[in-house]
């Protein structure tokens, strides 16, 4: 058994603030590299900022906001392989945009529609999961799977700060610690669950602390700092293929928007907090790092917006153009060997909304 | 007398029942700072302390797990599941000791706690925001369970929950939550357990229903006012039900349809149907016929609507037995 030191509990990071904190460099990332995560950053910003507006133009439905909650998806993502596989929460519903999943998709997922919903193996990304902390186990089962089959693959789970109070979180957790499952525990902390602040959540000093109890090692990262979250990421991914097990990595942001659009955190957050943290986005760090070493233009920003912008508009407007679903749709997929009254139900239902 | 929506009844139902116990509590996700994301428990943690309206861990299990020991240490829990589909975790401890604990201990020790959560679709939500689970709750030995449809039963019934020396769970329908107003009694107001409502009087067919599907009762009772005269009795208490309610109902006119919104293999109307079998048949002129929801995962919303009992389909169910 390795030796499991104590988590880490100072926020690691990598970009510097332009004044009296330096900028670091992440060892093995080219420029182009660089400029990938930007572009993938800007993609999920891109697919934030328009979801919000489709939603108040009534052209998505409730939507899950993950403004400043990029960088943690990009980074983490950007330090997997394609045979890696993603557990979302709804918080990374588009998480598979980093994955040439079509915009479409995600899209079509929040507006309800069957075209949201995808066949995990095309993209070794799971289901969005809603029902919080329950998707750990999962992806728990899946690394170990590739594990037993002696495959190098292994899996992310993301879950928020809130999720680490529920019990499917821990036994999953202590699932892939016990497995020595090629796991990594990604959690998002942003510091709220819907209204619930952390202080209400835990007692414990940090959410790395955690991984103590599961005998992994805990790291935390500053969630805004797309360079520290791959760097962690990396490191998490290296122990896991060297069969060393799980990592469990804190990544510390803030939610500097509602829950959701059904949120109002008027009520229960300081409005003057959330623009000071607003200050310190990642998207924004980040251009401002690149734009340091000289490596982002104007030009270059807006190229990357606009493209960005014309996928979303082309998702937007596959996803309007899916006719709307047939009932029939209802009674398919639940089962491979419907019963009959599967048909009986159907027929019924035809003849009534027919006349 | 107040007018009110059916949200803000209960939300009043909790003022009036924290005055009147000091050991009435209510726990939950985002119940305290929030208010409830309903706004159900709005104001109580200001005005009642952090203590007795508490903001708890994300962990449903927890919650009413704890609850138990609450109970043990005298408190009246009353515990909030955010969502229908997000109270599983609390089966559990619901079927291992909740329903059981008082029966083990001889009856000695009471567990007067409530469990109460939005229930049902026709929302549009994502996924896992519809779900109409009270079977689950219903099979459980040693728990009572009550679903009302109007404003001022969504707050009696809450009161009687709250007072009950027994646990009980209370689904509340969220689509009504707001779109549904109605009178209700001010001060202390309680429906108690086990009493069915009659709605509406009729003769030629009954409507027996509970919860979001009583208003779409009437709806039909509407649509076929022109044909019959319709009976729409609401159960109001699943468990313990008004058995001779139901019975009654049905013999006045022979014809029952049943509607439920949860999946229909096993679900409450099979037990009503049961029942009607068991002790209606020579009442009956025509077997008794349930409108539910399909066997199948409740479906995204754009389909919803598909999937939901209808006016159409129990207007149809209705004719049919009328032709029988
Ligand atoms: C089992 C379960 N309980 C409750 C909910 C309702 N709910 C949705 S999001 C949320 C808060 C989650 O907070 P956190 O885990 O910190 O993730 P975040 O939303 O902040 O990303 C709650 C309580 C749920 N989805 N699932
Ligand atoms: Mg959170």
């Amino acid at each position: 058994m390795a030796q499991v030191l104590p988590a880490e509990r100072d926020l690691r990071r990598v970009i510097g603030d332009g004044e009296g904190v330096p900028d670091g460099e992440v060892e093995g990332l080219s420029e182009d590299d660089l400029l990938e995560l930007h572009r993938r950053l800007v993609q999920l910003r891109t697919y934030d900022e328009r979801s919000l507006v489709y939603h108040r133009q009534g052209r998505i439905g409730t939507y899950a906001i993950f403004w400043n909650h990029e960088a943690m998806q990009a980074g983490s993502v950007y330090a997997l392989e394609r045979e890696d596989w993603i557990f979302p929460s709804y918080r990374e519903s588009a998480i598979g945009l980093l994955r040439g999943m079509p915009a479409s998709t995600v899209l079509s997922w929040w507006r309800g529609h069957p075209t949201g919903w995808w066949n995990p193996a095309d993209w070794n990304v799971a289901s969005i999961c809603v029902p919080i902390g329950t998707h750990v186990p999962h992806a728990a089962g899946l690394a170990w799977g590739k594990k037993l089959r002696g495959e190098s693959a292994c899996a992310v789970a993301y879950f928020g700060d809130g999720a680490t109070s529920e019990g499917a979180f821990h036994e999953g957790a202590n699932f892939a610690a016990v497995m020595r499952a090629p796991l990594i525990l990604f959690c998002n902390n942003n510091q709220w669950a819907i209204s619930t602040p952390l202080e209400a959540q835990t007692a414990a000093e940090t959410l790395a602390d955690k991984a103590v109890g599961y005998g992994i090692p805990g790291v935390r990262v500053d969630g805004a700092d797309v360079l520290a979250v791959y760097e962690a990421t990396r490191e998490a991914v290296t122990r896991a293929r060297a069969g060393d097990g799980p990592t469990f990595i804190e990544a510390v942001t803030y939610r500097a928007a509602p829950h959701a659009t059904a949120d109002d955190p008027s009520a229960y957050i300081d409005p003057a907090r959330v623009e000071e943290e607003k200050e310190r986005e990642c998207l924004g760090r980040y251009e401002a790092y690149l734009r340091r070493l000289g490596l982002l233009s104007d030009e270059a920003a807006e190229a990357v917006r606009a493209e960005a912008l014309e996928r979303m508009r082309e998702g937007i407007a596959q996803a309007e153009a899916e006719p709307a679903p047939d009932p029939a749709l209802l009674f398919s997929h639940a089962l491979a060997s419907p019963p009959a009254s599967f048909d009986q139900d159907l027929a019924e239902l035809r003849r009534v909304l027919g006349g | 007398m107040a007018e009110l929506t059916l949200v803000e009844a209960i939300n009043d139902a909790f003022h009036v029942e924290l005055e009147r116990d000091p050991d009435v509590m209510v726990m939950g996700e985002d119940v305290g700072r929030a208010g409830g994301v309903f706004r159900a428990t709005a104001g109580l943690r200001d005005r009642f302390g952090p203590d007795r309206c508490v903001d708890t861990p994300l962990a449903e299990a927890g919650i009413l797990g704890s609850a138990v020991g609450l109970c043990m240490a005298g408190w009246r829990p009353v515990c909030e599941m955010q969502y229908d589909a997000f109270s599983y975790p609390c089966l559990d401890q619901l079927i291992t000791h909740v329903g059981r604990y008082r029966w083990r201990t001889g009856g000695a020790m009471e567990f007067p706690l409530v469990v109460r959560m939005p229930y049902g679709g026709g929302v549009r939500a994502p996924e896992l925001h519809d779900d109409s689970p009270e079977a689950y709750y219903v099979h459980t030995p040693g728990v009572k369970v009550a679903i009302p449809s109007t404003p001022a039963d969504a707050k009696g019934l809450l009161a009687a929950a709250i007072r009950d020396p027994d646990p009980v769970v209370v689904l509340e329908p969220k689509l009504h939550y707001r779109t549904l107003r109605g009178e209700v009694p001010e001060g202390e107001h309680v429906v108690p357990l086990g009493e069915a409502r009659t709605v509406r009087e009729g003769t030629d067919v009954t409507l027996v229903a509970y919860g979001a599907m009583v208003p779409l009762a009437e709806a039909a009772a509407d649509a076929l006012d022109d044909e019959v005269s319709t009976e729409v009795l609401d159960i109001r208490t699943l468990k313990p039900l008004d058995e001779a309610a139901l019975l009654a109902a049905a013999a006045k006119t022979g014809r029952v349809v049943i509607i439920q919104e949860a999946p229909r293999t096993a679900g409450y109307g099979a037990e009503l149907a049961a029942i009607l079998a068991e002790k209606a048949m020579l009442d009956l002129r025509a077997p008794v016929v349930r409108v539910t929801g399909y066997d199948v995962p409740y479906p995204y919303w754009q389909i919803e609507d598909a999937y939901m009992p209808s006016v159409e389909r129990v207007v149809d169910a209705a004719r049919r037995l009328l032709e029988f």
